[in-house]
């Protein structure tokens, strides 16, 4: 028997890298993400059914299957309801959950080393329970921390040299493990959940200083250290498709990391030390004269005639649920003969490709969502620039004040269209906390509401034109 | 220093492992347009759920009279499930609409 789950772990493991590579590529991700389900399901197979002890034999068996249907109808029901714009949140509870899951293991294992302190401990055995443990923790605190930022229940919270005391706070994990080795012939825990605490302490104060824009690439980092504490389980019990896994996304994960980054111009090290937001004070001068209010019959007219129209859909446009009624807009548009494209910001919204999700949920076809490199190019021959709830990636800053706090990341050059239009709820400042000086260029008219129903009006008043 | 060496010497399949595994990964990844980011994030989030595996193999070995193992090693397989489980589900409501489009387009 023992035979048959090694080869469901082969299957299993194909099915992952295989899985991973079809999921890099538009056309096939969806059975990419299928055949990463099915290679999943073949390793639990193998391990619920094929244990070298014999068919379904495995002790407690009635209580991993219910812990199993439950988990199944729990993560199931939780991953239906969700609405799309909170798929980020969504990803970071389920990774703070395989982070739990790698630090009960580890939990686990160590009792059965506390009651049994005359056993001599080799270091490659400990040394993956308590990484997994640390590891683990790190990753479950900081999934939670992450997921309260992004639905705004948690604010952003710093004080100054807080670099030099997280990496203190490391220090002393590595510290607490080490003398938690040395006294397992003393027998007690107490080194164990000192290690414990002070992890989910360094949890906490990783994820606290940073800004809720960046939580997508803290996410994908929190993501990968999940992934290493899996692999840490792997290397514990010789199990192959664990390590596997658990190191693939480990790896793919990092890299994932760093080209997210890279999208946003910015170095890992920036994000994890937590520039934005914090001096941002410098930003005000450029902002000066008054924001004009225009009407959306006004806007109407202005689109009827224009000969060419983009759209920048934001982070507002997921919030309003108005992916709907935008694709409505452009069909009444294009209708008219008027040519309109989507201009997708790398990281508008909350997590690179959200836009793409969104608008390809209302069946915006896929050739009119142009990226940002070319699109830009195209702003100076376009009539009408319409600005759906996005702000910091439209904001010029970006190129022209060096004390911003965005500044060098790369942005839509909105400016250069003759009109633009921003339909936002207020003239509150986008994530990034600053003012935008494109609302007080002339050329710009501010189309105040809920982006949906101020693109319902739209709709309305272009058909009644 | 003979410890590790001997340390490498008795683990050194799972050492090439991890370092091919390591290659694979970046290599994967390393080209996939931006749009795909969030859906991947969210598929390489349900693959590390494999650490469901060690949750039940705890379980598994857990004395049935060892409540503290039991309880703790049922939450972790639960919590394990929901990873996995939740995972793929959201992965595949977000590339659910990335099918249906008439013709090939940039992505």
């Amino acid at each position: 028997m023992q035979h048959l789950m090694e080869i469901c772990y082969l299957i299993g493991s194909f099915g992952f890298i295989i899985g991973l590579k079809l999921m890099g590529q538009p056309d096939s991700a969806r059975k990419g993400n299928l055949v990463a389900a099915f290679g999943m399901g073949m390793a639990v197979f193998g391990t619920l059914f094929l244990d070298k002890t014999g068919f379904a034999v495995i002790p407690n068996f009635g209580y991993i299957i219910s812990a199993i249907l439950l988990g199944t109808v729990v993560g199931t029901l939780m991953a239906k309801r969700v609405q799309m714009t909170a798929m980020p949140e969504m990803v970071s509870i389920f990774n703070g959950m395989g982070g739990l899951a790698a630090a009960l293991i580890s939990i686990i294992e160590w009792q059965e080393i506390a009651h049994h302190p005359e056993i001599e401990m080799p270091l490659g055995h400990y040394i993956p329970i308590i990484a997994g443990l640390i590891i683990g923790t790190i990753s479950f605190v900081g999934s939670i921390i992450a997921w309260g930022k992004l639905n705004g229940k948690i604010g952003d919270f710093r004080f100054a040299g807080q670099q030099y005391i997280n990496a203190f706070i490391l220090l002393v994990i590595i510290v607490a493990a080490y003398f938690n080795f040395t006294h397992i012939a003393d027998g007690g825990s107490m080194w164990f959940y000192i290690t414990m605490a002070v992890a989910i302490i360094y949890g906490l104060l990783f994820v606290f200083p940073i800004g809720g824009a960046d939580m997508p690439v803290v996410i994908s980092l929190l993501n990968s250290f999940t992934g290493v504490a899996a692999a840490c389980g792997g290397f514990l019990y010789s199990n192959n498709v664990m390590l596997m896994g658990g190191v693939l996304v480990g790896s793919a994960g990092t890299i994932l990391t760093v080209v997210m980054c890279k999208a946003m111009n910015r170095s890992l090290m920036n994000v994890l030390i937590g520039m934005a937001g914090s001096n941002s004070s410098g930003s005000g001068a450029a902002v000066s004269g008054s924001a004009r209010e225009v009407q959306a019959t006004d806007v109407a007219i202005m689109m009827k005639y224009a000969s060419k129209v983009i759209i920048v859909p934001g982070y507002g446009l997921a919030v309003a649920q108005a992916q709907h009624v935008c694709h409505e807009l452009e069909n009444i548009l294009a209708e008219e003969g008027i040519d309109v494209k989507y201009a997708i910001h790398p990281v508008a919204g909350r997590m690179p490709g959200h836009m793409n999700v969104l608008l390809a949920e209302s069946n915006v076809e896929y050739d009119k969502l142009i990226e940002m490199e070319h699109i830009n190019s195209e702003f100076p021959t376009t009539d009408v620039v319409l600005v759906v709830g996005a702000n910091d990636v439209v904001n010029p800053a970006a190129k022209t004040d060096p004390t911003s706090p965005i500044y060098g990341m790369p942005i839509l050059d909105v400016e250069q269209a003759k009109q633009i239009v921003v339909l936002k709820r207020s003239m509150k400042s986008g994530y990034a906390g600053i003012e935008n000086a494109l609302f007080f260029d002339p050329k710009c008219g501010m189309l105040f509401g809920d982006a949906k129903d101020s693109l319902q009006k739209l709709v309305n008043e272009v058909k009644s034109l | 220093m003979e410890t590790i060496f001997e340390f490498i010497g008795s683990n050194i399949t799972y050492i090439y492992l991890i370092g091919l595994m390591v290659f694979v990964g970046i290599e994967l990844i390393s080209h996939v347009p931006s749009v795909l980011h969030t859906p991947l994030m969210s598929g390489a989030n349900a693959i590390h759920g494999v650490v469901l595996i060690g949750a039940i193999i705890v379980l598994g070995k857990s004395e049935p009279t060892d409540y503290f193992s039991i309880v703790v090693g049922f939450i972790g397989v639960f919590v394990g499930t929901l990873n996995v489980i939740g995972g793929f589900v959201v992965t595949d409501r977000m590339l659910e609409m990335f099918k249906k489009k008439p013709k090939g387009g940039k992505s």
